[in-house]
Order: structure tokens, then sequence, then C-alpha cells
């Protein structure tokens, strides 16, 4: 019981952290960003290239050779979302909302084929492999480096939070989020915030990508997929546009699979996800806590 | 001084009236020079291999002409349009081989059940924002690959086969059962066209345009939406039946992601809402990787940049429909 819920909350943080960049894309532009499970991969791709270039220092300290490189790779994917934004999203604002979608389709396209050009359509096994000696807490199994990934993404999730609160530049996304001309009147540089907010959305789902690879194993180039619906139904559970909603509705789907896959069996662990989503937009749209308009990003 | 002021005299401005290639290009005897054309390519070429490239297109022909009924015509976009052709494939297969049928006579059982799934999917999710029923549609196609893949009945991983042909004998030719399916996508192919004009179709380009308006001017948005969901729904089941006709044997990697992408991607370049252009994209998608084997890992990597610079720079896509309603 207890290593159920464990292991849907530990699965539930990387969920959050992926959808954490959808929502904020998709509270300030109104833009489902198709492209952001490819990040996710792409993050886990770019630290595969990173590990395999530090060679030997990898395997005298694995742990901190992957956290450089998880800084590494957030500056990477990040600016990847930033140029995403400025090549496909960009020329279409304004753009009947069909448009927007359909590009970033494509951008989804380009990214997961493009990789597969690149590093070839095999999956590949990661360097470093976390997996290290269990704690006993009532009676769950807990490894270390499942605390170590666990608290990294907290950390994430706070200073996200704080950047938003807290700071002139989270104010400027909250404000865009609920009138983009107002803040334009008001001297708001509107794009350079959206390419900031993509670049923090995209910073966040590669560094999940990295530490996905260094727990899971194995990537492959449509590894992006299944995690991008995956964290839009997480989205949509917490309230699609609003951060302390998302981090709980990635939690939440995390424990529901968990549990679902317990009783109903392993096979039917994406049907259950994805049948959770068309339940809960059928029933409250909104989300668990996606009244609080004025909290939105 | 009011009897000094003149207006000037209107000039009437007088455009170039439509080219010879305009005209051409909407020309009402356009759809009988593509049938021509499909009824004539077997004299052209009829080896085994050309036959199933030929039959393959025109149901894909099929498909991308109900998804422009959902994406073209309402402006919905709809990611997961593989799922109804599994769900038409699905059932038409599972009933044929279990009771012993020919593909045909499961015809009115595969509307049943595909419209029941357009109900189940669209219901719900076509009350929201436009772009949730995307992301819906996406994770519905899932659901349905993954149902089948797990399901005793739908014979698991391997799927079914043995598919009895559309009249029950699994014997007959090629160029036949190429005919018969030219003739029956013909007939759809002219039935979304005419649906695309009728009352409702008018309906349907309103509600794309402006939902709010056509709200306002006393159309139900939901119902007009739904009806486009379920069309597009039974568009894709039969063409479902079809391809199970021709390959009688599927599986679940033939519906994934990756289809609905293509079909999408056919509706997308040709010109959304626009008949000609439709089944034009479709017959260049699918002919496309059998004239462009070696470039197979280019192929895919090209369409999703060439989905974002089509809509960057020519949304209306390369043969755009032109309203005779002005």
């Amino acid at each position: 019981m207890s290593q159920l819920i464990w292991n849907g909350l530990f699965v539930g943080s990387f969920y959050a952290l992926v959808a954490l960049g959808y929502s904020m894309v998709y509270g300030i532009i109104k833009l489902l960003n198709f492209a952001h499970g490819d990040l996710y991969m792409l993050g886990a791709f770019s630290g595969f290239a990173m590990l395999g270039a530090m060679g030997g220092l990898v395997r005298s300290s694995s742990l901190v050779a992957l956290f450089v490189v998880l800084i590494l790779t957030m500056v990477a994917t990040g600016l990847s979302g930033v140029v995403i934004e400025r090549v496909a999203y960009r020329p279409l604002r304004g753009a009947p909302r069909l448009s927007l979608l359909i590009t970033a389709v494509g951008a989804s396209f380009a990214l997961e084929y493009g990789t597969r050009i690149v590093a070839g359509p095999n999956p590949k096994v990661y360097q470093v492999r976390l997996d290290g000696t269990a704690l006993h807490v009532l009676g769950a199994l807990i490894t270390w480096q499942q605390l170590a990934l666990m608290a990294v993404s907290i950390v994430l999730m706070v200073a996200l939070n704080l950047l938003i609160t807290r700071t002139r530049q989270g104010r400027a996304m909250r404000a865009i989020a609920q009138d983009p001309k107002a803040c334009l009147l008001m001297g708001i540089d509107v794009d350079k915030v959206i390419s900031r907010t993509f670049f923090i959305g995209s910073a966040l789902a590669g560094a999940a990508g990295v530490m996905a690879g260094g727990y899971y194993g194995k990537i492959d180039f449509l590894m992006g997929f299944i995690i991008g619906l995956k964290a839009f139904t997480a989205a949509v559970i917490g309230g699609i546009g609003n951060i302390p909603g998302t981090m709980l509705g990635g939690l939440l789907l995390g424990l529901l699979e968990s549990f679902g896959t317990h009783f109903v069996g392993g096979q039917w662990r994406d049907v259950f996800a994805f049948a959770f989503l068309i339940l809960f937009l059928t029933v409250r749209p909104t989300g668990l806590l996606g009244e609080r308009v004025t909290e939105r990003v | 001084m009011s009897d000094t002021v003149q207006d000037p005299p209107v000039k009437p401005v007088k455009g170039r009236g439509p080219t010879f290639v305009t005209r051409f290009l909407e020309s009402r005897h356009l759809g009988w020079a593509g049938l021509a054309i499909g009824l004539l390519a077997p004299f052209v070429i009829a080896t085994p291999y050309a036959m199933d490239v030929m039959t393959s297109a025109v149901v894909f022909v099929m498909l991308a002409v109900g998804l422009n009924i959902v994406v073209g015509y309402c402006g919905l976009l709809d990611l997961g349009y593989a799922a109804f052709f599994a769900v038409g494939a699905y059932t038409s297969g599972v009933l044929s081989t279990e009771l012993k049928i020919p593909l045909l006579a499961t015809v009115p059982a595969v509307i049943v059940v595909t419209v029941l799934a357009g109900v189940i999917i669209g219901g719900p999710t076509l009350r929201l924002r436009s772009d949730y029923l995307a992301i819906v549609t996406l994770g519905f196609g899932e659901i349905i690959r993954i149902t089948a893949n797990n399901l005793s009945i739908t014979g698991g991983p391997s799927g079914i086969y043995g598919i009895p042909g559309l009249f029950g004998d699994a014997t007959s030719s090629q160029v036949v059962f190429y005919y018969a399916v030219l003739l029956i996508v013909a007939v759809a192919v002219l039935l979304a066209a005419r649906l695309g004009r009728s009352r409702l179709g008018r309906a349907w380009r309103f509600v794309r345009e402006d939902e709010d308006a056509a709200e306002a001017m006393g159309i139900n948005t939901y119902k007009v939406k739904l009806a486009a969901y379920i069309a597009g729904a039974v568009w894709g089941g039969l063409a479902g039946v079809l391809f199970a006709a021709q390959l009688s044997a599927i599986s679940p990697a033939s519906f994934t992601f990756l289809q609905s992408a293509l079909v999408l991607m056919a509706v997308v370049l040709g010109g959304m809402g626009s008949t000609p252009g439709v089944v034009l994209g479709a017959i260049v998608i699918s002919l496309l990787p059998e004239v462009l084997r070696g470039l197979a890992d280019y192929r895919f990597f090209a369409f999703g940049v060439l989905l974002i610079i089509v809509m960057i720079a020519r949304p209306q896509g390369l043969w755009p429909h032109r309203s005779r309603e002005r």
C-alpha cells in the first residue's frame, strides 16, 4: 500500500514537472504546445549526448555528473523552446486557433523525426543508471536516488512558484495571462516575456527528460508522445493555467496510475489515465483548482 | 459652398475576371475528370503491386475526405482520426470472421458503432474550447489502439486475419476490388462535397469562422459540431471496412498516431474545406513514400516542417476552397 503511494508520488513528480511547462504556456498565450512532450525527449537525448562527451568523469561520480548535465540540459532545451516559439508560433500570433494547433503538431513531428535522423531509430541506453540501495520506510522500498530526483523536482517547482508569485518577471507573466493588449500599453515587452515563459517551461521538461533517462535507463525518440499526453492530463486534472493546481494534478495522476495499475493491470495503464482525462473534462473541465482565476499564469 | 463639393465619380473597379486556370480549377466537371483518371489507371499499369498501391491511395482519399468534414468544414482539430478507422475496421473484421458473413453486411453495424464512438468522444468535449478536443481525440486514438492490443476478441497485438472480401469471396481479383473501392469512395466524396454545400454545411463553415456569431444567428453550435464529428466518424469507419477488405488482416500497428497525422497532413496540405484539394492531397501523401523510398527517414521530418511552413505561408492550402456564395 505505502509502496503504491510512494511509486505514485515519484512518477507523479515527473508528470508535474512536464505539466508545468504545458500549463504555463497555455495560461499565457492559450496555446496547447504539442511539442512540449518532445522537449522532454530532447532533454533526455541532449543529456545522453553530454554524458557521452564527458566520458570518464561519469563513471567516477555519476550523481554529480548527472547534476551538471541536468543544468546544462535545462539551458539547452530552454533555448530550443525559445527557438520553436520564435520560428513556429510567433508568426501565427493572432491567427485562428486551428492554424496554431496544426503548427504545434508540425513542430512536434519535426522534433521527433529530426531526433530520429540525428540519433537513429533505436533506443539508447543511458550511461548513468540510478539504482542504489533501498531504504524501508513504512513498508515501502525507497532508493536514495529516487529521493534525490524527487528533491530536485520539488526544488524546481518551489523555485518556479517563487518566480511567478514574487518577482517582476512573474508579475509580467500573470499580467499577460489576463490581458496581453493592456500589457503592451503598460510597457511590458510581451514577446520577450513569452519567450522567457517558453524557456522556463522547456527547461523544466528537459530536466524531467534527463532524470527519466537516468532513472529508467532507456530513451527513444517517441518517448515524449505519451508523457506529453499524460502531462496534459495532469494539467487538466489540476486546472490548466494554475501552477499549484498543475503540481497537484501531476501527483494525483501518478497516484491514480499507480493504484490503477495495481488493480486493473499494467497493460491498461495508459487507457486508465486517458479515460480519467475524458472523465475530468466532462465532469469538471476547470480542474480541481481551476477557479482561482487570480492566480493564473 | 456645399454645391461646389462634388463627389468624385465612382469608377467601377474592373477585376481581370477569373483566369483560365481558375476557371479550370473550379470547373464542375473536375470530379468526373478525376473519376475518369481513376477508372483508366488500371489500363495504364495493372501489376499487383501497382493495384495495391492505388487501392490504398483510394482508401486514403476516403479517410481524408472524412477528416475534411471535421477539420476543414467545421474547424475542429481531430488528432485521433485513426481511432474511427480502427473502430470501423475492427467492427467489420470481428463480425465477419465470427459470424462468417461478407464485409458489406457488416456496414450497418459499423455505422451504428462509429456513430456511438463519435457521440461518446464528441459529446462531452465539444462543449469545451476547441483545443481540448484536439488533445482528447489524441488520447482517444491511443485508448482505441491499446484496447485493441489488449483484448482477446480483437486478436491482441497480432490482430485479426482471414477477413473475407467485400462480397464474401476472398479470391476476387484485385482489379475488380479496385473498381469496387473506387466507386464506393467516389460516392463518398460526392456525398461529403454535397454535405458541405448543404444547409448543414453552411452552418459548419459559419461555426468555423465565428462561433459566437453563429450562435447569435440561432445556430445550435453544439449540435452542429457534433453532427460534423459524427459524420467524420462514419466516413472514417467506412474507410476502415475498405481497409479490412483490402488487407484481409488488421492489427493495432496500423492505427497509430502517425496514421492520424498523415491524414491531417493530406487535409491541411490540400486545402482545408476544399474537396478537390483534399483528394489531391491524399493521393500525393499516399503515393509519395512509393516514389521516395530512399528518403523514408527524412519523410516525416519534412512533413513536420511542411506543416509549419504551410500554416505560416499559405494557411488555406495548395488548392483552397473558393466559396460560390458571394
